[in-house]
């Protein structure tokens, strides 16, 4: 059986190189896997492409990948008016970004992850987000196509996970995580807690372990500090 | 001579909270909407969707009790009610995006008197601006209310005959909620249902770009506190 289980968030993130396309779990300051977060940080590993619904929160989640000016490119949802980081970087025109409808962020991944290869929705017609994308008129109701959204990492948050790899969230804690595991090549998931094989019940697993890769256990930061 | 009372952002809440009956499924937006959970009518029961993935949100978690993996979509630690359900930020946008939900109410910038919406860019604004879930919820609603000021802070009308914001979603507002009236979109354009307590519909026409439609008595808004 391939050893999913690593030491530390530094080893997890290890190899993750620069120029990578990384999606980030989270959303509300729940569910950001801080530890990976604040090791891919340490890796100094630049010029990287964040796939977020928002860009962190002070210093917190995504907020000290700005502040380090390790990302160039974000396809984000809601990056936020806290993310002090990422607004400034912006501002100064350091990052290319691509807003996203919420749940067509959601939808793009699950078409990378299920083979597809892309989709049409009435989300976005008439809007900014239509600019440079086909349009289709179905059932009368403008649409426009969005195509699948991969990455090379996921770096995601879950509460438990079995040493194979199968992974159960808390509450709104799960949010874009389960998406992210399943749209990423390499998914590295920190948890609470590691449990043997055979312990999480089958019919409670929300992520099955063939999307998870590297697995370890959260010792750190597990809330952003309020901004 | 003063200028005349306009509803507070609870009353107009307050308002919009009447169009709620037993076992509705809601989504609440930012601003004006997020004041509504608070005047649920008695006696009915309303389960909140969060698009972070709650069905059944319960009211703000008590001081000493935040669960910090259980926020609302603006960061702020709630609890869920009996019956509630926990699941992924795909299945909670299929279901804003799906028409699965009874009522969305959103707040607004803009709303044109076909339908068209305006809601997440002010033209100008500093930042990055942000679309978060807007567009899901806009574009799908089965029924999208919008509660809103019915003029800009330097008094220019939000209910126009085109949108000049960048747009949220076309043609998706059933019904707006504002600190002077309460107007349907229709076929025909926007028609006047209620008035703020104290105006004539000529006076809300005044305050209007778009032309409201009047037919026979207007009645009142009923206004709380």
């Amino acid at each position: 059986m391939k050893q999913k289980l690593f030491d530390s968030p530094d080893a997890a993130v290890a190899g993750v190189p620069s120029g990578a396309r990384i999606m980030f779990g989270g959303f509300g300051g729940a569910g950001f896997p801080n530890n990976l977060i604040q090791a891919l940080d340490r890796g100094g590993a630049r010029e990287l492409t964040a796939i977020t619904n928002n860009c962190g929160s002070g210093d917190g989640e995504l907020g000290i990948l700005f502040q380090h000016d390790r990302i160039r490119n974000v396809i984000a949802s809601f990056p936020g008016p806290h993310a002090v980081h990422f607004q400034a970087a912006y501002a100064a025109g350091r990052i290319q970004l691509e807003l996203v409808p919420q749940g067509i962020l959601c939808e793009r991944m699950r078409a990378a992850a299920a083979g597809l290869f892309g989709f049409y929705s009435a989300v976005g017609a008439g809007t900014e987000v239509a600019a440079g994308r086909e349009e289709r008129v179905f059932a009368g109701r403008r649409t426009v196509f969005y195509e699948p959204l991969a990455a090379d990492f996921a770096l995601i948050k879950a509460w438990k996970a079995d040493a194979l790899g199968n992974l159960v969230y808390r509450k709104t804690a799960r949010n874009f995580n389960p998406l992210m595991a399943m749209a990423a090549k390499i998914t590295i998931v920190e948890v609470d807690a590691i449990v043997p094989v055979g312990e999480l019940d089958p019919e409670q697993i929300v992520t099955p372990f063939v999307f998870v890769h590297r697995i370890v256990q959260a010792r750190g930061v597990h809330h952003a500090a309020k901004s | 001579m003063p200028p005349k009372a306009r509803l507070t952002r609870e009353q107009i809440a307050a308002r919009a909270a009447l169009e709620l009956r037993d076992g509705h499924t809601v989504n609440l937006g930012w601003g004006i909407p997020n004041l509504v959970s608070a005047y649920v009518p008695a006696g009915v029961t309303v389960y909140f969707h969060s698009e972070n993935g709650i069905l059944g949100m319960g009211p703000r978690a008590r001081a000493g009790e935040e669960d910090y993996d259980l926020v609302d979509a603006m960061k702020v630690p709630v609890t869920v009610i009996p019956g509630a359900s926990y699941f992924d930020q795909s299945i909670a946008h299929l279901m804003t995006r799906g028409r699965h939900l009874d009522v969305s109410m959103l707040g607004g910038l803009q709303v044109a008197e076909n339908g068209d919406f305006a809601n997440w860019k002010v033209p100008g604004a500093k930042g990055s601006g942000g679309i978060g879930g807007a567009m899901d919820i806009a574009s799908g609603a089965r029924r999208l209310l919008v509660c809103m000021e019915h003029n800009a802070k330097d008094g220019a009308p939000k209910l126009l005959r085109r949108c000049t914001y960048p747009i949220t979603a076309l043609a998706c507002v059933d019904r707006v909620f504002t600190d002077l009236a309460v107007v349907d979109v229709t076929p025909q354009g926007f028609e006047l249902r209620e008035i703020a307590p104290g105006w004539t519909p000529a006076e809300v026409q005044e305050q209007t770009e778009a032309t409201l439609i009047v037919s026979g008595q207007v009645p009142h808004m009923a206004v709380r506190g």
